[in-house]
């Protein structure tokens, strides 16, 4: 069983005691304790079930690494699936639960899947559930999503925040193990600012576990030395419980902080985004113990060598009275030796070497512990806990020689440095064939923006093992970063590590060297995806040679374990399957981020109300207090309707319709653009972005105008006013506003730099508000202060004053076919303007009106709407309108493509009306018309569409406007809409100015 | 005056950087020459101060000019004077090709205050913000949470921050939301 | 995330402030034009992998257009300059085939 130790422990604190629960239990572990020591000192071996076959796993890893014990964290708005145990700090209250597991984690059903092994090979998905199709949905998906997956979602909103966090720093260095302390020092006194980042709480790394010796004393009073060095210096930022997450383009770094994860109950952001530019990056991310390749390495108790240590030296929790150790390499003896010293027994370290001689074999050996050369497990026995294990030659097939009773077994393939944060951002490898290991390649670093390397790497994660040449190569790496990052280091003063001289590893991939297919079949190379050896040798044969290819084949390495423990071993049997060396397999692709980060810190802030910023206008607040329902225009929201009490959608939109026709409405047009163009070009600049003529128009009058895009098609519509000779007012569309401005701006920069134009998007600087209706000059009249009258002011012209003491420019033109003004005033007198129109107006009956009536109204009398008529292939011809297109000018954006064969092709679906034969009957929008053949390939021939259609509350019946082939030629005919209900709506073709044809309304 | 309105009526908020609307501001928008003579004296009479350099603020007692682009500075005065001061510039620089037009009422400001300024400004702009790149003096145009604004700072704990009045709202809540108590300073 | 100096007003900006605007120098047929050459300035781009000239607006910042020359496979930037620049500056040119001597040079 899993114990605590009476003694050791170098991170826990058995003066506190914290209580936790764990799937239902109470449970006691001490501060400092990861759930997964805490879990192991109560002997809870058994954490969770597989993801495909639902095997009974533990604990293997001692860090990030660990691909089993993910647990369901927390309860309700705090909860949160697939949390690692060996990363997540203990706390008091902490409540975990198993995933994985239904019934229970003791009995699963789903193990049944154990039964299914040979039923589930490399691409079982791709290969099953094909036919019938039928089923796929209604059998194998269902049962397949249930038993999919890892974890559960969440049920309830997260109830805790997040936070981004931008800075700049010269060196980023990512680890704070030995050499990661040791670059930040070097780098941080050359000057530079340096940020140092560690993703556990505490620093130093293997150092402390492993017995290094650091400038002639131990590694945790260097570790704590130089940590005091560095957070006394002023250009050196130090942040513990923060991960390096990914390294991307240009020096660009995420790195995620975990703030009140040990601590729930403290206020603030719980994770934080940090997103960095770094001119130079180290990454000192150590190294990453390889499991062995041998039958049952998935058996709870089998654990990493190192995890083992860690779990003894740091924690003081035995994970096993009895422990074989099965190693390739020297650094396993030194669990031996820790588990030895600590009273545990070690019965037999099988060591693959033909022999093993050097320092730590040698101290193990003068322990008495037994070492069995040229050995190998051939395969470990129990269920959900190991019982033993039978022992074989290495060189052999797996005949057993004898069992060995033991209840849990460290194993050791050999270290692979974290490549990962190198290779994120293009960084190359090379394969070491002596350390057996891909190493970075520094003469293919990942580059930043000036084409020079902008990453190192330091120490372990360098390829150097021994903290000696960890160490040094760390301070190299520091200096080399702040000299490249423009600082001038002076020479090494870095510090000396003194650690045992290893031998040579030996690269075992498969344990025993010749494993047939059974011993294969329970051989696991990825525990988090389920693959075996089998599955990488079977993908080889069906041809699959890419490792890329083989990765997405056999999930080998997908998920959270990014080919943090599966990738080598994984690598080594392809290679071995396709006769090639491992270079010449690859390694797949690291991709960040190097660890899950939450999805919490992804959005940062950006949550709730400050998910996506709305614009509001200045008049918004007086629509959410008067029953508005709004619509989305763009990021503004406007009001659909204004809803009076107990009125329902389609009654409100016919009372502000019908209101505004026989007396006044009062619109918000705020959102309209607003481009101020100035300058002595102005004129010519706006007849090449106008389709008409904008030169013309004379100062005091409006045109209305079409801008197209290169490619001829319509893109914004609105109002020109001319100020004044050297000033127009250009009025886009309400989402068009920034964009328009960008597109004028672009001209103007990159193509008409000669032309003098200035322009200034003033949409924000004006309250628009449109007063329209037979009784709209009244109401003006009462707000008194200008001239409004017919000779005054007639349609298509403005005027510039005051109404009712606020300064405004008084526009007549109408998108209604109603007498109208809009006036602009200062955004900051808006809302004042607003309520003086609704005082002045209300003994002439006016109300306000929507986004919805402004656009019922405009079908009546025809008008277009960008974005209804137009959908980014309509050219203004193909709307009729052809007396907005200049003859005369030479040139204007999208006229020449306007005069593409296609576009001048008499058959294009030209604008208009439609009225059905039942009045009643509203058509479908963007509905088609088919005339009645069909295509061979079954479709029916489509000769049209609807682009806007609604009920008229002014005609009392449906309205429509449609593009429809040849449709201006074809006025009266009568044509059909099939529904997607299987009916058919007749309509016939009619003129699209429904309303007021003579304009007698507007002219008055 | 009455009718004049600012987007937030002055709220202001207690965080660990203090937050405030700032209220209305006479604002300025003056494109042209900035190398031309006539526009340095337009501006030095609108303003009392001289061009300033790229990325640069100054300001005095009559107003304050930032340096907005090649080709344009943004000027402040009091709110009631910006109008006035539009129709004076127009005025100076009539041979000239330029544009000078109100902006006073397009904008919203803020005023951050307290020692962690940076760091409420840090966690919503790519920006470099640290000492380095921006100090008094240096002015900043980039995102601030999800939206455009401008930044500069008035002393080494006092931010003012512009953005379109129509995310005023937004960029109150956002900052308020950065400046919450015990969120900063996010490195001591 | 790229980050490119913006000519115009000397920030080095992060690509959150910045616009991308496709394809730079290219020249505009208008009216006129034949058939041929207006498909060509419609439709046809480079699509480099290796040395690319390029436009950028730097929209969150001074608002300006920019031109940038560009690895778009090692994302090397090898230098921005002005929008009103017809062709990439020699100097420029000079400075990429040093450092990528098998590269054609600049078509038009």
């Amino acid at each position: 069983m899993s114990t605590r130790l009476q003694t050791g422990g170098t991170i826990i604190d058995r003066g506190q005691q914290i209580e936790f629960r764990w799937n239902g239990k109470r449970l006691r572990g001490f501060s400092g304790d990861t759930l997964a020591s805490a879990l192991l000192a109560n002997n809870q071996m058994l954490l969770g079930r597989s993801f495909k076959y639902h095997r009974p796993r533990g604990l293997v890893a001692s860090g990030a690494e660990e691909p089993n014990a993910l647990v369901g964290l927390g309860e309700g708005a705090r909860f949160e699936p697939n949390q690692r145990a060996t990363t997540t700090e203990l706390f008091s209250g902490l409540t975990a639960q198993p995933q994985n597991a239904w019934p229970s984690l003791e009995f699963d059903i789903g193990a049944l899947n154990k039964m299914m092994t040979r039923f589930f090979p490399a691409g079982f998905y791709y290969k099953t559930f094909m036919y019938p199709r039928a089923a796929w949905k209604h059998v194998f998906e269902p049962v397949i999503r249930k038993a999919a997956g890892l974890g559960a979602a969440p049920k309830d909103p997260d109830a805790d925040t997040y936070e981004h966090y931008h800075t700049h720093t010269d060196v980023m260095v990512i680890g704070g193990g030995i050499s990661g302390l040791a670059a930040a020092l070097e780098a941080g006194r050359s000057g530079a600012r340096v940020l140092l980042v560690e993703q556990t709480a505490n620093f130093g790394g293997r150092a402390i576990v492993d017995g290094v010796e650091i400038d002639g004393g131990d590694a945790e009073s260097w570790i704590n030395e130089t940590l005091k060095t560095l957070n006394e210096m002023d250009n050196v930022t130090v942040v513990n419980r923060c991960l390096g997450a990914g390294v991307y383009d240009h020096g660009y770094v995420l790195a995620y902080q975990r703030l009140t994860d040990h601590t729930p109950d403290k206020d603030g952001p719980r994770h934080r985004l940090w997103r960095i530019r770094a001119k130079q990056v180290v990454t000192a991310t150590g190294a990453l113990e390889r499991p062995l390749s041998f039958a049952g390495n998935d058996v709870p108790g089998v654990m990493l060598a190192g995890a083992v240590r860690d779990y003894a030296t740091l924690y003081g929790v035995s994970v096993g009275d009895r422990v074989v150790i099965a190693t390739n390499n020297d650094d396993a003896y030194r669990t031996a030796i820790t588990l030895h010293r600590a009273g545990l027994i070690v019965p037999v370290i099988v060591d693959a070497r033909p022999e093993a001689n050097g320092t730590l074999p040698e101290q193990a050996r003068a322990l008495g512990i037994r070492i069995d050369t040229g050995k190998a497990i051939a395969k470990v026995k129990g269920g959900k806990r190991v019982t033993g294990v039978s022992l074989c030659v290495q060189a052999g097939e797996g005949s057993v020689l004898e069992e060995v009773a033991c209840d849990a077994v460290a194993m050791s393939g050999g270290w692979s440095p974290v490549v990962h944060l190198w290779s994120h951002c293009g960084g190359k490898l090379n394969w070491d064939a002596e350390q057996a290991m891909f190493r970075p390649d520094p003469k293919r670093p990942p580059t930043g923006a000036d084409g020079n390397g902008m990453l190192h790497v330091a120490g372990t994660a360098n390829g150097y093992l021994d903290a000696a040449s960890a160490l040094a190569d760390a301070g190299q790496a520091g200096r080399d970063a702040a000299k490249d990052a423009g600082f001038k280091p002076a020479a090494g003063t870095a510090p000396k590590a003194v650690s045992e001289a290893e031998a040579p590893i030996l690269p075992v991939w498969s344990m025993p060297q010749g494993a047939g297919v059974k011993l294969q079949m329970k051989t696991f190379l990825d525990y988090q995806n389920d693959v075996k050896v089998s599955d990488v040798r079977l993908a080889a044969r069906e041809g699959y040679e890419s490792v890329e290819h083989t990765k997405r084949y056999t999930t080998l390495g997908m998920a959270t374990d990014q080919g943090k423990l599966s990738n080598i071993n994984g690598l080594a049997i392809l290679a071995d399957s396709l006769n090639a060396e491992i270079p010449r397999v690859g390694t797949t692709t690291f991709r960040p981020p190097y660890q899950p980060i939450s999805m919490g810190a992804i959005a940062g802030s950006a949550r709730a109300e400050l998910f996506k910023p709305v614009r509001k206008s200045p008049v918004h607040a007086w629509f959410e207090d008067n029953g508005a329902v709004w619509e989305p225009v763009g990021d503004w929201r406007r009001p659909y309707t204004i809803r009076q009490a107990g009125e329902n959608q389609k009654d409100a939109v016919k009372r502000e319709i019908l209101n505004t026709r026989q007396n006044v409405g009062l619109l918000d047009a705020s959102t309209l653009g607003k481009i101020i163009v100035k300058g002595p070009d102005a004129g010519k600049f706006l007849d090449l972005l106008y389709t008409n003529m904008m030169s013309t128009l004379k100062p005091g009058f409006c045109r209305y105008g079409l801008m197209c895009t290169e490619n001829g098609f319509l893109t914004d519509d609105g109002v020109v006013a001319r100020l004044d000779e050297d000033t127009f007012l250009c009025h886009t569309t309400s989402g068009g506003s920034d964009r328009i401005h960008a597109w004028m701006e672009d001209w103007l920069q990159t193509e008409w730099w000669d032309f003098k134009v200035y322009t200034a998007n003033l949409t924000e600087q004006y309250a628009q508000i449109a007063v329209v209706g037979p009784k709209a000059r009244q109401v003006l009249e009462k707000l008194g202060g200008m001239d409004v009258s017919k000779e005054s002011l007639p349609f298509m012209r403005f005027a510039e004053g005051t109404l009712a003491g606020i300064p405004a420019r008084a526009f007549r033109i109408s998108f209604s076919g109603e007498l109208s003004y809009e006036i602009a005033v200062p955004a900051s007198q808006g809302r004042a303007f607003w309520d003086k129109c609704l005082e002045a107006g209300a003994e002439f009956g006016i109300q306000p009106y929507g986004t919805e009536a402004l656009h019922v109204m405009r079908a009546e009398k025809g008008f277009i709407m960008i974005g209804d008529e137009t959908d980014g292939t309509i050219i203004p011809q193909d709307l009729n309108l052809n007396w907005a297109i200049s003859k005369k000018k030479a040139d204007f954006l999208g006229k020449r493509a306007q005069e593409r064969s296609h576009m001048t092709d008499p058959d294009r679906w030209k604008l208009v009306g439609l009225l059905t034969e039942n009045p009643a009957d509203v058509l479908p929008d963007g509905a088609y018309a088919v005339d009645g053949t069909t295509a061979p390939t079954g479709i029916k021939t489509t000769i049209g569409r609807v682009t806007s259609s609604y009920y008229s509350p002014t005609l009392d019946r449906s309205i429509a406007m449609g593009l429809v082939k040849h449709g201006p030629e074809r006025m009266g005919e009568v044509i059909d809409f099939p529904t997607t209900e299987g009916a058919v709506i007749k309509a016939k073709i009619v003129d699209p100015v429904f309303f007021d044809p003579e304009g007698e309304k507007q002219n008055v | 005056m009455s009718d004049v309105q600012s987007v937030l009526g002055g709220a202001s908020f207690d965080g660990a950087v203090k937050v405030t609307e700032a209220g209305v501001q006479g604002m300025i928008t003056l494109r042209g020459d900035l190398g031309s003579e006539a526009l340095a004296k337009a501006v030095k009479s609108a303003v009392g101060l001289a061009v300033p350099a790229p990325l640069a603020v100054k300001s005095g007692a009559k107003g304050a000019v930032a340096w907005m682009s090649p080709d344009e500075l943004l000027l402040t005065v009091p709110y009631d004077q910006a109008e006035a001061a539009v129709a004076k510039l127009t005025k100076a620089l009539a041979d000239e090709h330029h544009l000078a037009v109100n902006v006073s009422d397009a904008r919203a400001v803020f005023t951050l205050s307290g020692d962690a300024v940076r760091d409420v400004l840090a966690k919503g702009t790519p920006a470099d913000v640290s000492p380095a790149g921006f100090k008094p003096g240096v002015i900043r145009r980039s995102q601030l949470g999800l939206v455009a604004a401008a930044f500069w700072m008035t002393s080494d704990t006092e931010v003012t921050v512009v953005c379109f009045r129509s995310v005023g709202e937004y960029m109150y809540n956002w900052l308020c939301t950065a400046a919450k108590p015990g969120t900063l300073p996010i490195v001591s | 995330m790229l980050l490119l100096t913006c000519p115009n007003c000397g920030v080095e900006a992060d690509e959150t402030e910045l616009s991308a605007g496709g394809q730079a120098h290219l020249k505009r047929f208008a009216a006129g034009s034949s058939d041929d050459e207006f498909e060509s300035y419609l439709f046809h781009r480079s699509n480099a992998k290796g040395v690319h000239f390029e436009r950028w607006r730097h929209s969150y910042g001074c608002g300006k257009w920019f031109l940038a020359a560009r690895d778009t496979n090692t994302l090397e930037v090898f230098g921005t300059y002005p929008a009103q620049t017809p062709e990439p500056p020699k100097d420029l040119i000079a400075a990429i085939k040093k450092k990528r001597p098998d590269w054609k040079g600049f078509a038009k």
